[in-house]
């Protein structure tokens, strides 16, 4: 799906990120191999430390920790917000909606239109879409976007597949009406026929948790993981991002009559260094146009490693210059998708500790 | 430089490579192994494999990462 926006922006974007954190050489123990390839992984996927939430923490504490220090510090107005858009893979409950939760939590008006939207990597993507879609409706201020994920309490700490990878965080981002002519072009594709290869088996309706599907079990590559747990089939990821994203983004650019020199900062979703540089290579894009830091500080916290881009990588350079970026997220669904924005004269931008 | 077999070797020095026409199917390197692996061989021969070419196939065994390596001009000491 091609999609484009008129005079809509993004006027502020805050990353919430637990404190607590655990190092890849603390955790190196729990994988099945020898230290030295682990190590040799570490190096080329770039592991160094992910945060993780404490127990018992959830999204709609991170969330409302994150809108709090928003109303506090005078950077949102309650009264300001018409709806509040909350992307998740990592609900409190199955019903009700967590951004219902949320809006409860804060007291926030009758009047916001909560929705909350199950997607992960391709999240930050998803959402500015539904924020932007949003603002065509009569009397609309201000869209709260919030990007959130808990994903390490679904993933089996003795997994090297997947569990160095992942991290807990949440963003939140400001969306608005623009009054300048302003255009936003973009174009998602959805492949449902593969939606195994990034799936969570047990815990919906279809197979629910038992102690069954709590038995953690080795896989054929020695990752051990139960049927409650994140698989990722990693080869199948890979080889899907490096086929698929390369073309949508050329795609895009031909679509806009750009080159992709025009484009100030690739900011993508980072599974890992290795991933993100190899789309660098293949897309002829310098490393520095496309960080690859995000996993290496904090860890793969889906949908939010793209805001946490922006706020980690450029930070306070969004609050005085302007940009044109091209976003990018790729993932479960499989969905990838990719959007050409210019942003930048942010009110905030930045990170907090929970 | 060091040759194919001896990279290999040092990722996984349990196995002798050069007795297994599959290394996936045989188990001697996984999907991590298979990262490992290209970016040893990048750094060792000097290239930069493609994404798109990092695929079971074209590391199933000696001759077919020979193979690809030869697809990157690295034909001497392979």
């Amino acid at each position: 799906m091609k999609f484009s926006y008129k005079n809509k922006k993004i006027t502020g974007v805050l990353a919430v990120i637990p404190k607590n954190f655990k190092t890849f050489d603390e955790e190196m123990e729990n994988y099945q191999a020898d230290k030295a390839r682990i190590k040799r992984l570490k190096i080329v996927m770039g592991y160094e430390k992910h945060h993780i939430v404490e127990e018992g923490v959830t999204v709609s504490d991170l969330a409302v920790f994150g809108m709090e220090y928003l109303f506090k510090n005078n950077l949102l107005k309650p009264e300001e917000i018409s709806a509040l858009v909350l992307v998740t893979e990592s609900p409190d409950h199955f019903l009700p909606p967590t951004s219902n939760i949320i809006q409860g939590r804060l007291n926030l008006s009758t009047d916001i239109f909560c929705i909350d939207i199950n997607q992960g990597c391709a999240g930050y993507i998803v959402g500015l879409m539904e924020a932007f879609s949003l603002l065509e409706q009569p009397d609309m201020k201000k869209i709260v976007l919030i990007n959130a994920d808990i994903l390490s309490r679904k993933t089996c700490k003795e997994d090297r597949n997947s569990y160095p990878l992942v991290g807990d965080a949440i963003s939140i981002t400001i969306v608005e009406n623009f009054a300048e002519n302003v255009l936003i072009q973009g174009e998602i594709k959805m492949d449902g026929s593969r939606a195994d290869v990034l799936m969570i088996p047990a815990g919906g309706f279809k197979m629910p948790s038992t102690p069954e599907t709590a038995i953690i079990r080795e896989d054929k590559d020695g990752n051990r993981r139960s049927l409650n747990n994140l698989v990722m089939q990693g080869r199948e990821v890979f080889h899907f991002v490096q086929t698929e994203v390369p073309p949508l983004i050329f795609d895009l650019l031909n679509r806009l009559k750009i080159t992709k020199n025009d484009i100030d900062w690739y900011l993508f979703h980072q599974p890992n260094k290795f991933m993100v540089e190899k789309l660098a290579e293949e897309m002829g894009i310098p490393y520095e146009k496309i960080p690859s830091n995000i996993v290496t500080n904090f860890g793969n916290a889906s949908g939010v490693t793209v805001p946490l881009n922006m706020t980690f990588n450029l930070g306070e350079k969004l609050l005085n210059s302007t940009f044109k970026v091209c976003l990018a997220g790729f993932g479960v669904g499989l969905t990838w998708g990719s959007m050409i924005i210019e942003i930048g004269n942010f009110n905030f931008c930045k990170i907090i500790d929970f | 430089m060091k040759k194919v077999i001896e990279i290999l070797h040092d990722i996984r020095p349990e196995f002798d490579f050069a007795q297994s026409e599959d290394f996936i199917s045989d188990g001697y390197i996984d999907s991590f192994d298979l990262i490992t692996l290209v970016a040893t061989l990048e750094k060792e021969y000097g290239v930069k494999i493609r994404g798109t070419e990092i695929v079971p196939e074209n590391f199933l065994n000696l001759d077919a990462i020979k193979n690809l390596l030869k697809k990157y001009g690295v034909s001497n000491e392979i």
